[in-house]
């Protein structure tokens, strides 16, 4: 049996205009165009799609679980960056 | 360290935060879910078959549309799977190879011959049914990518229930020939349709890590009694009969009590000595044989593209 195997997609699609684009799952195609039409075949059979985005697996960089601690404290310290955070009186509107 | 990630572990599931791909799982829970996920993308893949073998012969070209677009899906919801499966670390062709030489398992459902076309849409009201029942529950499992893939297939299988009762009712209100074959078919998919969600509780060996770990949400038993009661009515509708002597209502548990189901033939279907498991396993090879020369084909056409654009 062949051991070569087709190369993994992500693929993302744009459920209608106005929205992003969102990740809906992988396939594994022999190139681009292939991995495009087979996505369009395996997640936009109901209309579900106006727009489809494919990448390589291998292409994609992403932060890793095991360092999520370090990777996102810088974030947790600064309650100031939320609009809670400040205090205003009463009876100041639009604000 | 471990030690550490088995505490996070456990505190995700116990908080109903999903797990995702990239975060530590113990190897146990990832054996499980490569197995069940696999086990679910062979039976999509497989149950094609059944439904195959009428597409030629649909009754209408309406009947004949619905049909392809049924079994198209149950292509596309193998994939899904396989890609749910494949974020755990393996490879979907060797998972396939696995099903192939009869290492992994798929739904002893489909290793019944679909016999005359009142099985086709008893199929798609009692097997699908079944199914739905099954994977509802599963929209909820404890692992991110099962569990959406679980949420788009129930969205599809709708339309596959529903279909399938619809041309029921077509033969129900037929002529008798098209009842009988109605009931006949009934006959004959009723009780492996009550097998598709496993053993019983008492013998099921996994269930109670499974449930533990939040993979299964709830006991075969549980699921099969929601399956009856939700089908014994439709039974009724149709003006048909379910062909289980021991089948009654009981007023106080509000539930359907039913008769005993043979566990010796759901054991010897699952042992690979069903009506149709040689026949099915047999199709699926000589598919993936005779598409060799195309996998390999659109690779060599892939790098000579590539060359070509580099050059």
């Amino acid at each position: 049996m062949n051991k070569e195997y087709w190369p993994l997609y992500e693929v993302f699609v744009r459920n209608r205009q106005g929205l992003s684009h969102r990740h809906v799952g992988s396939l594994h195609a022999a190139d681009d165009q292939m991995a495009l039409e087979n996505a369009r075949d395996a997640y936009t059979r109901r209309s579900e799609g106006c727009s489809i985005w494919v990448v390589r697996a291998c292409q994609i960089v992403a932060s890793q679980p095991q360092e999520r601690g370090e990777f996102f404290d810088p974030a947790e310290s600064k309650i100031y960056r939320h609009p809670t955070f400040y205090t205003i009186p009463d009876g100041i509107e639009h604000m | 360290m471990t030690n550490q990630q088995q505490r996070r572990f456990e505190a995700d599931i116990a908080g109903e935060r999903a797990i995702e791909p990239q975060d530590w799982m113990p190897d146990d829970y990832r054996k499980t879910l490569i197995r069940q996920i696999g086990q679910h993308a062979h039976s999509e893949v497989v149950g094609m078959l059944p439904e195959g073998n009428w597409l030629t012969r649909a009754p209408t070209l309406r009947r004949k549309a619905i049909l392809l677009a049924k079994v198209q899906d149950e292509a596309g919801h193998g994939l899904y799977l396989y890609s749910a499966a494949e974020t755990l670390g393996c490879a979907r062709e060797d998972l396939y190879r696995k099903m192939l030489e009869g290492r992994m398992k798929y739904s002893s459902i489909f290793n019944y011959p679909t016999l005359s076309w009142a099985d086709i849409p008893v199929i798609g009201w009692l097997v699908d049914g079944a199914a739905i029942v099954n994977q509802v529950a599963l929209c909820r499992t404890s692992y991110g990518p099962y569990a959406r893939a679980m949420v788009k297939i129930c969205k599809e299988e709708s339309f596959h229930q529903r279909q399938g009762f619809e041309a029921c009712m077509a033969l129900a209100n037929g002529s008798d020939e098209q009842r009988q074959m109605l009931q006949d078919a009934i006959n004959r998919f009723w009780w492996p349709s009550l097998m598709m969600f496993g053993p019983d509780d008492a013998n099921s060996p996994n269930s109670a890590r499974s449930l533990a770990w939040k993979i299964k949400r709830h006991t075969n038993d549980e699921l099969r009694q929601r399956f009856v009661d939700n089908t014994v009515p439709q039974v009724e509708a149709l003006g048909m009969t379910v062909p289980d002597p021991a089948l009654a209502w009981d007023e106080a548990s509000g539930h359907y009590r039913f008769g005993e189901i043979d566990w010796a033939e759901l054991n010897e279907v699952i042992a690979g000595r069903g009506i149709c498991n040689h026949e099915r396993l047999a199709a699926k090879r000589r598919a993936w044989d005779k598409g060799a020369w195309v996998r390999e084909a659109a690779l060599a056409w892939a790098e000579k593209q590539q060359r070509t654009d580099a050059a």
